[in-house]
């Protein structure tokens, strides 16, 4: 199986956020990026599908600080090729980014012919729109997102995908090949990879440099950020103090007053 | 005595029988030993080598003088004499040997010599009357975790007949030199035939613990040499393999064992038996199964807390910890690691300490306090306090980090910190068998040691005073652990108690600053100038009890265990002792550990738990106006 | 401008879902902001009965088609986007859940829309549409406009209490034909039901919840204790479940259930956006947790900085020697 996972890299929460002096953005200074979680999950999935059937792994990520660790890592684990989005603006939208993923696949033939692209099913800056529809779109591939297990078919023409909703209740999906899958989950959580091993993947492999395009997409349909803030709390809970006793006796009267009890 | 040599049986000459009861024995034996050497030359190579007058000075106290074994006064001195007896009957076996294989020789029989027949008679008095304590020990008081096997019965029925043969032979002489020569036989065909079965036994580890002692490890951090760790037998070094055969399961490890006294699955004694099967079995390593997931289980290895307390108290100077090490390091290598423990190697990787914290938040400790301590990339300092990542993160422990400043401040030290230039020292990281971080950080580390201009390292946190200390390539006396400073500070009355605690308290030995770096009495001196009462455990110093955190533990799931878990034990330990309200610590994770057990035990009324430099600014601090 | 604002609504396996209402209140002030006609685009098969409900729109357009009986972002948003390009709406709320994630941002792509995520306030500001838009797991907020119709703003739960949205009134409804294959591309083979369990968590009263605060499978038995002595259930966050500690049918939370329990204790659980969701409106929550950043606590109305282990064995005392 031919499998391309799109990788991107989000704000790492981690740190304290802080807004830029415009007021329309977040601070750089101190800002971390870390590798978009369900992204994580997406590459795990891949490196699943590759222990079962066999077949290949690229992962296409955009280039972002630190984003060589994620990619070593990803051969560590047991990616064929990874490969990095350069020369582009930084700090994409979502948008923006979609279109680059999608004019990147678009132009190079062995990135089209892939049997399946796995991506997060959405990421924590995912203002203005989220990729793997975008990418379904563009590419003329069906879309199923919110997946969290995808097995081959026999036939190897189509996968059988399972989908959250809501209430505890999945779905399970017949998706005809070539297709974008959103990545909720992967069926067993991301693997651990060490240290040593990363180290001897930034020895051992290249990463290989795709141009960004040259054309922006014409027109983007745009979004303006006005202004950006920490949000204020509006409420918040009247803290109990005390030791355990204490406050349990505090909360039985709350609950007895409740009629709880 | 008649000349056994020479004497005829079934109208053979004695030394022609005596050959071939010789060749078969040493055929026997000369077979298997070959073979275990075999096996331990396709392990991988670790050079022991090296320092051999501090070898041979090991090889003299532990086995000529038996040490480890004579902390149990008893059964110490019964191996003693049994151990001495075997040597001097070895010896006079060997000569006896000689002589009869080659009776030209113009040299008499052992036994025939007085001064070697006094030594042989004293020392088989003794040693029988040993045995005879050591039987009652095995059958009818046997200690947790002592192997009754068949082979021990065997054994000691042996060693005692050839001291009783040899004593009757002894007796017999004037009156009956026939019983005599009789004796002789009984006690040359039993030794041969215990040395033909020796190999295939338990106690095997007559042959090997001495080599084991001299090929011991001289600096214990428990770290085997670098590798990608070990599950098939070959690719662990031919020194973890030998622990198996020097085994004689005493279980003098189990019973200092913390995952094994709280009913957890590991046992250090069953590790060291299969590590002999391995070695026993004549399987073509690469074609076989590792041993991981066949004789040992995951949750063996990960259930090690790396205290020490094991190796500590094997005679034979057994690497248990070196070897859970290794098959870690497979594990890890596999990415077999539980979630918890995954997460944390994780933060490790990211964020430079395990809490998952801003590495910007490191030193938010030192926000309330009334002054900034240096920063030691900026200024030059006399001494670099390396904090840690739980004095730094914890909220439990942030408050000791503020008296530890403010003591060293009140004591005129010039010291500072790193600030966010700080990493996790690694230690337990290594522990944990991720080596390639533990380098990453250590390299991290040096890049910041680098950066600062300083005398001498203090730390807080035994596990980094271990690291640092050890496996930094810091100079010797160049690194600290609080309690040493402090010891130092009040020694040249940098420090002075301004009154006296007057509080009767216990002391635990946290296992990196005692088992793993000799450091017992600096906190104690402390103590007393503090005019605490110190009311010492059962459990103390070297045999102090694991609190259970240690060797990455804390950072993983918790394993089901059926008995008390090693902190619980602990404090109950210290609370049975009359008087005392104080359990005094000097290790960010024993006050953790020690204060959780509190609650779950229900001590919480009976006994507090605090760290030495809490007590030491109580004593010192300047007296508030 | 002439532009109508437009509701999508939620119907998944024969039910309206919340959202929708929610929706409708906030698309009606939005709508009457602007003095537009507010419509509601109902999607499905054989479901026009459920138009009856959203009355609080001014219409309804109804498109009924066998590949819309199950949800498939990609044949709703092939229907939206014809029904856009026909009708040229000012903005639509699409709902931004489990069910409905993806219609917004394919139809946006189709029809070449701006798509404006996370919101959970929308505003009229001198004839435009203003959306409050919350990012980074809700550690920062932003405030959007889009340039160019239609906007598809991206609806997050709980933007609106849902009963605002609820309406007597039996608005008009329009059935409109749309062309689709007759099967979506992606089939549906069958829904996989989370184990029945003993008990629905939605029925309770009370509800003690768990999360990773609670460190191991063997304190969940503690806390199902605590929960049988309050006389509720046990449920918990997506990581204990995820965990396999509880099975799927207690999961609150997103892609779990949303419960409104008279009294919602929870149990080391830190708040995140997806778990808060489905409890929030619960008329009692008191929430346990050692860190006092917790976001739980911002929806709590209790709080108690504290080990969740250290909690549950007195409260539970507490509780059994109140009750006798």
């Amino acid at each position: 199986m031919n499998i391309l996972v799109l990788m991107r890299m989000v704000p790492d929460v981690v740190e304290e956020l802080e807004i830029a002096p415009d007021g329309k953005g977040l601070d750089t200074e101190y800002l971390r990026m870390i590798v978009n979680e369900s992204d994580d999950h997406a590459l795990e999935q891949a490196l699943i599908l590759k222990e079962r059937r066999g077949g290949k792994v690229t992962v296409l990520a955009l280039d972002a600080p630190d984003v060589d660790d994620v990619l070593f890592s990803a051969v560590a684990k047991g990616a064929d090729r990874v490969l990095k989005i350069e020369g582009g603006d930084g700090g994409l939208t979502t948008r923006a980014a979609a279109g680059v993923f999608a004019k990147v696949i678009d132009s190079q033939s062995d990135l089209k012919s892939v049997d399946v692209v796995l991506t997060g099913v959405q990421a924590i800056d995912d203002l203005d729109a989220l990729v793997a529809p975008i990418l379904s779109r563009r590419l003329g591939l069906p879309y199923l997102g919110i997946v969290t297990k995808v097995t081959l078919d026999e036939s190897g023409k189509a996968v059988t995908a399972v989908r959250e909703f809501s209430a505890g209740v999945r779905g399970e999906f017949e998706v005809p090949l070539p297709a974008v899958l959103g990545i909720q989950a992967a069926e067993k959580p991301p693997r651990y990879v060490p240290v040593a091993k990363v180290r001897a993947a930034m020895k051992s492999h290249k990463i290989e440099s795709v141009g960004a395009p040259t054309t922006a997409d014409a027109g983007l349909p745009l979004i303006e950020v006005m202004r950006m803030r920490k949000p204020e709390v509006s409420s918040h809970a009247q803290m109990l103090d005390g030791a355990p006793e204490e406050i349990s006796k505090k909360l039985a009267g709350i609950f007895t007053e409740r009629g709880l009890l | 005595m008649h000349d056994p040599a020479t004497a005829e049986y079934l109208g053979l000459p004695g030394y022609a029988i005596l050959w071939l009861c010789t060749l078969i024995s040493f055929f026997l034996f000369g077979r298997r030993v070959f073979r275990y050497v075999q096996t331990l030359r396709a392990a991988r190579n670790e050079p022991r080598w090296d320092h051999i007058p501090k070898r041979l000075k090991l090889f003299i106290i532990d086995v000529l003088g038996q040490r480890k074994l004579l902390r149990e006064k008893v059964i110490g001195i019964a191996h003693f004499l049994i151990f001495w007896a075997f040597v001097f009957f070895a010896a006079s076996f060997f000569w006896n040997l000689v002589k009869g294989l080659f009776p030209v020789l113009p040299i008499p029989y052992a036994d025939d010599v007085g001064v070697m027949a006094g030594v042989l008679l004293v020392s088989g008095i003794l040693g029988l009357a040993a045995l005879v304590v050591a039987a009652i020990r095995r059958y009818l008081f046997p200690p947790e975790g002592l192997e009754k096997s068949g082979d021990a019965t065997l054994i000691l029925s042996l060693i005692a007949m050839v001291l009783i043969s040899s004593l009757i032979g002894q007796w017999a002489k004037p009156n009956a030199p026939s019983v005599t020569l009789a004796m002789w036989w009984v006690h040359m065909i039993v030794v041969l035939g215990f040395l033909a079965y020796l190999p295939y036994s338990k106690h095997l580890h007559l042959l090997a613990s001495p080599f084991g002692v001299l090929f011991g490890t001289l600096q214990s951090g428990g770290i085997p040499p670098p590798s990608e760790g070990a599950s098939f037998r070959d690719d662990f070094t031919w020194r973890q393999l030998f622990s198996g055969l020097a085994c004689a399961e005493c279980g003098r490890c189990e019973r200092a064992c913390p995952a094994f006294q709280s009913g957890e699955p590991l046992s250090p004694k069953v590790l060291m038996h299969h590590f002999k099967e391995l070695v026993r079995t004549p399987v073509l390593v690469r074609d076989g199964d590792g041993v991981i997931g066949n004789q040992i289980q995951q949750e063996e290895i990960w259930a090690c807390r790396t205290c020490l307390a094991c190796m500590d108290q094997c005679p034979v100077s057994n690497e248990h910890i070196p070897i859970v090490v290794e098959m870690r390091r497979y594990l890890v290598s596999q990415g077999s690691v539980d979630t918890h423990l995954q997460t944390t190697l994780v933060n490790l990787t990211r964020y430079s300490n395990s809490f998952g914290a801003s590495p910007r938040a490191r030193a938010k400790w030192t926000q309330s306090l009334d002054f900034k301590p240096k920063d030691a990339r900026k200024e030059a300092v006399e001494y670099l306090w390396f904090v840690g990542d739980y004095a730094s993160f914890d909220p439990r422990l942030q408050p000791v980090a503020q008296a530890t400043a403010r003591v060293f401040r009140d004591a005129g030290l010039d010291f500072g910190i790193l600030y966010d230039g700080e990493n996790n020292s690694g230690s337990d990281v290594r522990r944990v068998g991720e080596e390639g971080l533990f380098e990453m950080l250590r390299e991290k580390n040096k890049q910041s040691f680098g950066k600062a201009t300083y005398q001498r390292m203090v730390t807080t946190d035994p596990h980094s005073f271990q690291a640092l200390k050890n496996e930094y390539g810091n100079k010797n006396g160049h690194v600290l652990h609080y309690t040493q400073l402090v010891d130092e500070l009040f020694e040249n009355g940098k420090l002075s108690a301004r009154r006296s605690l007057g509080v009767s308290a216990t002391y635990h030995d946290p296992c990196y600053l005692g088992r793993y770096n000799g450091v017992y009495d600096a906190p104690r001196r402390v103590l007393k100038r503090l005019g605490v009462n110190l009311v010492e455990m059962p459990r103390n110093r070297a045999d102090s009890y694991c609190c259970g955190a240690g060797g990455g533990r804390i950072w993983m799931e918790d394993i089901p265990c059926s008995k008390e878990r090693p902190a619980e034990s602990r404090v109950r330990e210290a609370a049975s002792l009359p008087g005392v309200g104080t359990l005094v610590v000097s290790c960010p994770k024993d006050l953790v550990m020690f204060q959780d057990a509190l609650k779950t035990t229900g001590l919480e009324e009976k006994l507090v738990v605090k760290d030495l430099m809490e007590l030491v600014e109580q004593a010192c601090q300047p007296n508030k106006e | 401008m002439s532009g109508k604002i437009w509701v999508v609504a939620e119907q998944w396996r024969g039910k309206l879902s919340e959202i929708t209402f929610e929706s409708l209140a906030l698309g009606r002030e939005v709508a009457d902001g602007l003095g537009v006609p507010l419509q509601a685009v109902l999607l499905g098969h054989n479901v026009k009965n459920l138009a009856g409900a959203l009355g609080l729109a001014d219409s309804v357009i109804y498109i009924d088609h066998p590949a819309l009986a199950e949800p498939d972002a990609g044949s709703q948003a092939d229907a939206l986007a014809q029904l856009v390009r026909q009708h040229k709406p000012h903005a639509l709320l699409v709902p931004l859940t489990n069910v409905s994630l993806g219609i917004g941002t394919l139809l946006a792509e189709q029809v070449g829309a701006p798509v404006v995520n996370f919101c959970k306030d929308l505003r009229v500001v001198d004839g435009r549409l203003e959306a409050d838009c919350v990012l980074y797991g809700g550690k920062i907020e932003a405030t959007v406009t889009a340039k160019g119709d239609p906007a598809v703003i991206g609806l997050s739960p709980g933007s609106r209490p849902p009963d605002k949205g609820r309406s007597e009134k039996k608005p008009p409804v329009e059935e409109v034909a749309v062309t689709l294959p007759d099967q979506p591309v992606i089939k549906l083979k069958a829904y996989l039901e989370p184990d029945a369990g003993d008990v629905d968590i939605t029925q309770q009263d009370v509800l003690v919840a768990v999360g990773r605060g609670i460190q191991s499978k063997e304190n969940l038995a503690l806390a199902e204790e605590l929960a049988g002595a309050l006389g509720g259930a046990l449920c918990g966050s997506r990581p204990v479940i995820d965990q396999g500690w509880l099975p799927l049918s207690r999961q609150v939370g997103k892609s779990g259930v949303s419960v409104k329990p008279r009294l919602y204790l929870a149990l080391g659980i830190s708040g995140a956006p997806e778990h808060i969701e489905g409890m929030k409106d619960a008329p009692l929550i008191v929430a346990v947790n050692s860190d006092p950043q917790a976001p739980i606590f911002n929806v709590a109305h209790y709080g108690i900085v504290a080990d969740a282990m250290d909690m549950i064995p007195t409260l539970k005392e507490t509780v059994q020697a109140l009750r006798g």
